[in-house]
C-alpha cells in the first residue's frame, strides 16, 4: 500500500469517526428517561398513581395577581414583579384535617386560607378570620406556619416585599397580627422564610433571608442600580435575620452575632440536622451565586461550610430547598433547582448526596442530579420531596416556567446579553433591554420523577396527568383527603392555583406521624422520623419550611410499597429525647406526643 | 482558541519522546491559560469541577496522539491538543461528561478531515464547541458568567491576553475585532433600541476574552496577509452581529465557524490560481 492510499484510507476513517462522534452528540442530547407524553388511562397500573387537577370541583377558585413596581422598572417588569404565588400547609384549626394559606401579590389584593370541609370541598376563611386583606403595605411573597408561642395553633408568618407581619392564631377561630410587638424588622424584601428552634430551647426561632436589600422600597424607587451585580457572584441582596424567640412573644434578631451575615439573593432556605450534630443546620439557595449551608455549632453559632461540604463551589441560580431520603439509608439530601433553557443556559439542577464516608464535620456532597436524572427541569422553581405512589421511595415534584407571556417569543436572547455583563452594567436596570411583551422560559411542562429506589428517576408528568404549563412557583404536598395518599397544590404567577388529587393503586400501604412537642417546640419542627421496614430504613424531618415559598403539611407521610409490616420507629425529638415504636399499625396516621 | 492547532505534518511532527513536551514558544499560550483557569476557578468557581475540564484535555491529547501517529508515523506536538482540550473544557457548560469527551474529540479529528491543500480550515475547538452548541442545545451550553464582580480580574485578562498575543504578533487581529464589535454593538443599539451597554455587555465577560485573544488569533486557521486578517475579523464581526439581530446566543461561534473557513478556502483556491504564473 502507498503511502497516499495509507493517508486516504486513514483519511475516510477519520471521516468516519467525525461522523459517529456528531452522531453521537444527537443521539445523546436528549432528555432523561421519560414516560411518554400524553396522558394515559392506565397511569395507575403502570405508575402506581395518578393525578387529576380538582381545583375548582373542591371549591379553590383563585387566580395569582402579580405586583406592579416603580415605573422605572416598565421594561424588565414581568420578570422584576416575577415572584409572590406561594402556598403552605397546616392545620389550623386542629380538627385533623389539611388547610392551607394561598399568597397574593397585587397591591391591596387578597390572600386565601382555605379550611378542609373533610369532605373534598374548601372554604376560604381568610377574610372572617383576618388573613385576607395583608397587602397594603407591601405584598405577600410567602408564609410558614409555627406554632411560636406553644398554644397548641399554628400561627402564620408571612414575608413579603415589604414589612413581614407575624400572625397569632386565636384558637383557631381567628388570627391577630403581633409583628409589631414581637419585634419584627421594619422592612424586607424576602422570599423565603423557615421555623426552627436553632438554639433547642423548646420556642421555635425564625429564619428570614432578604433577596432585594432591604433598603429599596420597589414602588419608590431612588436610584436604578437596584440590580444583582453579577449574574454568577452576586452580594449585593438583602441581609438575613434570625429572629431568636424569647418565649414571651418577642424575638431578637441574632443573625449576624451567630454568623449568618451574608447578603446572597437568598431564594429558598431549608433547615434539618444535615450534619447529625443535633442542631438545624440551614441550607440557603441563592439566586445569581453560590448556595450555602450553614452548620450549626451547639445553637450558639453558625459556621459557613459550603465550600467544604461542596454545594457551594459553584454559582448558579438557585430557587429551591428541600431535603429527602433518596436512597432509603437514613441520610438527607439536598434538591436546589436551578435554570436550564436549551440552546442557551444549562445549569441543570443539583442533588446534592451525603458521601457514604460523610459524617458530622466530615460531610461531603456530590451531585448525583445528572446521574439520577433529576437534572433538567426547564426554569426550575418549587420542588419537593414526597412518595407519591406509595412505593416506599421519595419521588420528586417540580414545577417551572419564569414569564408566559407572547406564545412563541423569548427574550432570552437580550437576558443572556445582560447577564454576562460586568457589574457596572448588569446592576443598573436601566442598562436591561426590555422585555416588550415577549416570554422568558414560558409555558413549561412540569416534572414529575419517580424514584425506583435503584438510583434512577423517569420523568412521567404528562402520563400521570401534571399536564399543565403555567408559570409555577410553589409546590407543596399533604393529605388533603386523609386517606394516606399525597395530593400535591401548586402555586402559578399570574396564574390560577391548582390542586391535584392524587389516587394511588390498591395495595400500596402507608403510615403517616402527626407528632407534637413537649420539652420540644410544640409543632415538633426539628424531630426526625426514622421508618424501618422490609430492611430499609426512611429518615424524615419535620419541617417549618421547604421548597420554594412553601410549607408542606407537618404530618410525615411514608408509603411501604406491598410491605404489610413496619418493623419500628425511632423518633429522635428536637429536646434531644429519643423514642422507639415497636411495629406500628400501617395504614394509619399516628398522633404522637413526645414523652415528658 | 488554539493557537497552532493544526495537524502536523511530518516534517515539523517531533519524533523522539524527549521532544513530545519540549518547552518552546508553543507553551506559552497554554500555560497562561492554565494559570488563568486555575487562578479563576479557585477564586470564582468558574468550573463546576476539575473532572470536566480533565477529560476533555485528555481526550484532546489521547485523539491527538492516536490520530497523529497512524496519520503520519510520528508522534505529534501536543501543545495544540493541550490548548484545544483546556478550550473545550472551559467553554462548554453541560451537567454531563460526554459533552466534553466528545468536543475534543470532534474538535482534534476535524483537523485531520476537513482539510484543503494541506490546511486545516477550522479552528479546531471552534468546530467542536460550535458543533455540540447546534447538535446537542439541551445538554450543552457556553460559559456565560463573570470574573467575580470587581474590576481587576477582568482587567488582568485583558493585560494578559493583550501581552500574549502581542508577544506572538497577532495583536492587530485581537484589536480589530473588539474595534468592530464596538462599533456593530452600535448598530445593533440603533437598530433594536436596546440600551448600548447591554449590546456590548458580553464582551466584558471571560468568554469573550478567551475567543478574541485565543481563536481568533489561531494562526493555522487564519489568512496570510495582516490586512486581511484584519478583513477577516472585521468580517467575522460583521457576520456576528446579523446573528446577533437575528438573536442568535452562540453568535461569535457560528460567525467564526462560517467566515474563518470561508476565508481559508478562498486564499487557497487564490494561492492556487497564482501559482502557476510564478
Amino acid at each position: 500500500m502507498t503511502d497516499a492510499v495509507r493517508l486516504r484510507a486513514l483519511r475516510l476513517a477519520w471521516a468516519g469517526l467525525l461522523l459517529a462522534s456528531l452522531a453521537a452528540v444527537v443521539a445523546l442530547n436528549r432528555p432523561a428517561a421519560t414516560g411518554g407524553d400524553s396522558p394515559a388511562s392506565d397511569a395507575r397500573d403502570r405508575y402506581g398513581f395518578a393525578l387529576e387537577e380538582a381545583a375548582a370541583r373542591a371549591g379553590v377558585e383563585f387566580l395569582h395577581q402579580g405586583p406592579t413596581f416603580d415605573r422605572q422598572l416598565d421594561h424588565i417588569m414581568p420578570q422584576v414583579a416575577s415572584m409572590g404565588a406561594a402556598v403552605a400547609v397546616a392545620d389550623f384549626n386542629r380538627d385533623g384535617w389539611q388547610d392551607f394559606y394561598v399568597t397574593n401579590s397585587a397591591e391591596g389584593s387578597l390572600n386565601r386560607l382555605y379550611r378542609n370541609g373533610g369532605d373534598g370541598t374548601f372554604r376560604d376563611v381568610a377574610g372572617e378570620l383576618a388573613l385576607a386583606d395583608v397587602n397594603r403595605i407591601g405584598v405577600s411573597m410567602g408564609a410558614v406556619w409555627g406554632d411560636y408561642d406553644n398554644d397548641g395553633y399554628e400561627d402564620l408568618f408571612l414575608y413579603k416585599y415589604g414589612r413581614p407581619e407575624l400572625f397569632h392564631n386565636d384558637g383557631g377561630r381567628g388570627f391577630t397580627p403581633v409583628g409589631e410587638r414581637a419585634g419584627l424588622p421594619r422592612w424586607v424584601n424576602a422570599n423565603s422564610a423557615v421555623w426552627l428552634d436553632y438554639d433547642r430551647d423548646g420556642w421555635l426561632d425564625l429564619f428570614l433571608a432578604g433577596y432585594w436589600p432591604e433598603e429599596v422600597d420597589l414602588w419608590h424607587l431612588k436610584t436604578t442600580r437596584i440590580m444583582p451585580e453579577s449574574f454568577e457572584y452576586a452580594e449585593n441582596g438583602g441581609r438575613n435575620y434570625l429572629l431568636r424567640n424569647r418565649g414571651d412573644g418577642t424575638f431578637d434578631e441574632t443573625a449576624t452575632a451567630v454568623g449568618l451575615d451574608s447578603r446572597r439573593w437568598t431564594l429558598a432556605v431549608a433547615a434539618a440536622d444535615l450534619m447529625g450534630t443535633g442542631y438545624p443546620d440551614l441550607f440557603l439557595a441563592n439566586d445569581y451565586g453560590a448556595s450555602e449551608l450553614y452548620a450549626n455549632r451547639g445553637g450558639k453559632r453558625y459556621v459557613d461550610v459550603s465550600r467544604e461540604t461542596g454545594v457551594g463551589r459553584t454559582p448558579k441560580s438557585g430557587m429551591n430547598a428541600a431535603f429527602g431520603d433518596v436512597f432509603n439509608d437514613g441520610r438527607l439530601s439536598i434538591y436546589k433547582t436551578n435554570i436550564s433553557e436549551p440552546g442557551v443556559l444549562v445549569q441543570a439542577n443539583d442533588l446534592w448526596v451525603p458521601k457514604p464516608a460523610g459524617a458530622g464535620a466530615g460531610l461531603e456532597y456530590e451531585n448525583l442530579a445528572s446521574s439520577l436524572g433529576v437534572d433538567l427541569g426547564g426554569w426550575s422553581w418549587g420542588a419537593q420531596f414526597g412518595d407519591l405512589n406509595n412505593d416506599g421511595t421519595l419521588d420528586i415534584y417540580l414545577v417551572n416556567g419564569y414569564v408566559s407571556a407572547a406564545d412563541r417569543t423569548s427574550y432570552w436572547y437580550d437576558f443572556s446579553e445582560i447577564a454576562v455583563g460586568h457589574s457596572a452594567i448588569i446592576a443598573d436596570a436601566r442598562n436591561w433591554p426590555a422585555m416588550k411583551g415577549r416570554s422568558l422560559s414560558g409555558y413549561q411542562r412540569k416534572r414529575v420523577w419517580l424514584n425506583d429506589g435503584l438510583g434512577r428517576f423517569t420523568e412521567v408528568a404528562q402520563v400521570v396527568g401534571a399536564t399543565d404549563v403555567h408559570d409555577g412557583r410553589a409546590v407543596a404536598l399533604a393529605d388533603l383527603s386523609n386517606t394516606g395518599v399525597l395530593d400535591v397544590l401548586v402555586a402559578n404567577q399570574r396564574g390560577p392555583f391548582l390542586l391535584y388529587r392524587n389516587t394511588v393503586r390498591p395495595g400500596r400501604h402507608w403510615i403517616a406521624f402527626e407528632l407534637e412537642g413537649s420539652a420540644s417546640n410544640r409543632s415538633a419542627i426539628g424531630a426526625r422520623v426514622e421508618l424501618h421496614w422490609n430492611g430499609k430504613v426512611q429518615l424524615q424531618e419535620v419541617s417549618g419550611g421547604s421548597g420554594f415559598s412553601a410549607q408542606n403539611q407537618r404530618r410525615l407521610h411514608y408509603g411501604l410499597g406491598s410491605s404489610e409490616q413496619v418493623d419500628r420507629v425511632v423518633i429522635r425529638w428536637p429536646s434531644g429525647r429519643r423514642q422507639t415504636m415497636e411495629a406500628p399499625q400501617i395504614d394509619a396516621l399516628h398522633n404522637i406526643t413526645e414523652p415528658r | 482558541m488554539s493557537r497552532g492547532t493544526t495537524a502536523l505534518s511530518p516534517a515539523d511532527a517531533p519524533s523522539s519522546p524527549r521532544s513530545l513536551l519540549a518547552l518552546d514558544s508553543r507553551f506559552l499560550g497554554p500555560i497562561l491559560i492554565t494559570g488563568i483557569l486555575v487562578a479563576a476557578h479557585l477564586s470564582f468557581g468558574i468550573l463546576e469541577g476539575y473532572e470536566r475540564t480533565g477529560v476533555a484535555i485528555a481526550t484532546a491529547i489521547v485523539a491527538e496522539m492516536a490520530l497523529g501517529r497512524l496519520t503520519y508515523r510520528k508522534w505529534p506536538h501536543l501543545a495544540s491538543a493541550y490548548i484545544t482540550g483546556i478550550s473545550v473544557g472551559i467553554l462548554l457548560r453541560s451537567p454531563f461528561l460526554w459533552p466534553y469527551a466528545f468536543g475534543s474529540l470532534i474538535s482534534i479529528a476535524s483537523k485531520y478531515v476537513l482539510r484543503v491543500k494541506g490546511r486545516h480550515l477550522w479552528n479546531p475547538s471552534n468546530f467542536g464547541v460550535s458543533a455540540e452548541l447546534f447538535l446537542a442545545p439541551a445538554t450543552v451550553s457556553l460559559l456565560s458568567i463573570q470574573w467575580g464582580n470587581t474590576l481587576w480580574p477582568m482587567a488582568v485578562i485583558w493585560l494578559l491576553g493583550a501581552a500574549i498575543v502581542w508577544r506572538v504578533g497577532r495583536l492587530h487581529i485581537s484589536a480589530t475585532y473588539v474595534a468592530s464589535f464596538l462599533l456593530f454593538s452600535v448598530v445593533r443599539s440603533a437598530v433594536t433600541g436596546n440600551p448600548w451597554l447591554a449590546n456590548m455587555a458580553p464582551i466584558t465577560g471571560p468568554m469573550y476574552q478567551l475567543f478574541i485573544f485565543f481563536m481568533v488569533t489561531d494562526p493555522k486557521t487564519t489568512v496570510h496577509p495582516r490586512w486581511a486578517q484584519c478583513l477577516v475579523v472585521f468580517l467575522v464581526a460583521f457576520v456576528e452581529m446579523l446573528l446577533r439581530l437575528a438573536e442568535v446566543v452562540h453568535a461569535p461561534f457560528y460567525a467564526l465557524f462560517v467566515v474563518g473557513p470561508s476565508a481559508m478556502v478562498l486564499e487557497t483556491w487564490l494561492e492556487s490560481r497564482a501559482a502557476p504564473r510564478r
